[in-house]
């Protein structure tokens, strides 16, 4: 395998190792980014990109990051799913790097949910 | 899509809700026939010999929310415009397999993309799959196998945020070093 070493990946183990004494290891927030063939037409992939991006620029921890399949809401996608512990889900909807790099500044980290680019809170339920 | 990543992503995705637990995924570059050639097997659930043949329309799909399935027709057409075509072998309880050619250098065949990103995101998503990227280039070959990185890993998760990071970084040299022309 290329330039993936046995050493690079010790190294990597190491800080986490690191980095998981200093905290209880527990995860505040789920994203869920919505990886549907519509979605992924739409651009899911590169809101995944600029989200990733943002969780490592930023140091967070608390965070993970997941997908999911198509809803049935194609032509609003791409959308993303924030979840923090004990808050009703929220949906986004329209979303592109920007906007998911909004979402994680002020909604992930500081708590303020991006009402101009809200679908829909709570889980998705049949009735 | 207009990416060749994008698709495999699509696929893969596809794959991971079959209830895969291991996705191959292979590329392999021909020179002297001139072809790209894409190869995704998976141990999921498979298809029955109907829902196969249905498989490549656009107007079935397996999912009741929405009433079109657009991500193999949409493959096959990217093929089909590059003397290429796509083949499905598939079983129930057996897995599928879909092996999809393009002509190397024709004018219409979508790059390769942001292969790097489209792994890392796969892995994200699904870090209990155990995922492996293979791709030839004459002699040369890149290879990834998550089952390997996991082994090193130990306790640390695949879908840590530094990990990613560094299979991102990893599959961009690794295609780099093969001098990959997708």
């Amino acid at each position: 395998m290329a330039k993936i070493t046995i050493e690079d990946l010790k190294k990597i183990k190491e800080r986490v190792h690191a980095e998981t004494a200093l905290r209880d290891g527990r995860l505040r927030v789920k994203v869920t980014v919505h990886m549907g063939t519509c979605g992924i037409a739409s651009g899911a992939k590169e809101v995944m990109d600029a989200l990733l991006r943002e969780i490592e620029e930023a140091g967070v921890t608390d965070v993970a990051v997941t997908t999911s399949g198509c809803m049935g809401l194609c032509s609003r996608e791409p959308l993303v799913t924030v979840e923090v512990v004990n808050q009703e889900p929220i949906k986004y909807e329209y979303m592109n790097p920007n906007k998911m790099r909004q979402v994680f500044k002020r909604h992930i980290l500081e708590g303020e949910i991006q009402v101009p680019f809200v679908l829909a809170r709570g889980a998705e339920t049949q009735r | 899509m207009r990416e060749l990543a994008l698709h495999i992503l699509d696929i893969a995705e596809n794959s991971t809700r079959a209830g895969a637990r291991r996705i191959e995924m292979g590329m392999e570059e021909d020179r002297e026939a001139d072809l790209l050639t894409l190869e995704i097997s998976d141990d999921g659930v498979g298809m029955d010999p109907e829902t196969m043949s249905k498989a490549l329309d656009p107007f079935y799909t397996t999912k009741k929310v929405r009433r079109v399935g657009l991500g193999l027709p949409m493959l096959a057409q990217a093929a089909e415009r590059t003397g290429g075509r796509l083949t499905l072998v598939s079983e129930p309880g057996r897995g599928t397999q879909l092996k999809v050619s393009f002509g190397l250098t024709h004018l219409d065949r979508q790059p390769l993309g942001d292969l790097p990103g489209v792994i890392a995101t796969l892995i994200a998503g699904n870090p209990d799959i155990a995922f492996t990227y293979r791709h030839r280039r004459g002699d040369r070959v890149f290879e990834l196998k998550t089952e390997e990185l996991k082994r090193e890993l130990g306790d640390v998760p695949i879908n840590h945020i530094e990990v990613l990071k560094y299979i991102r970084q990893s599959v961009k040299d690794g295609l780099h070093d093969i001098a990959s022309e997708a």
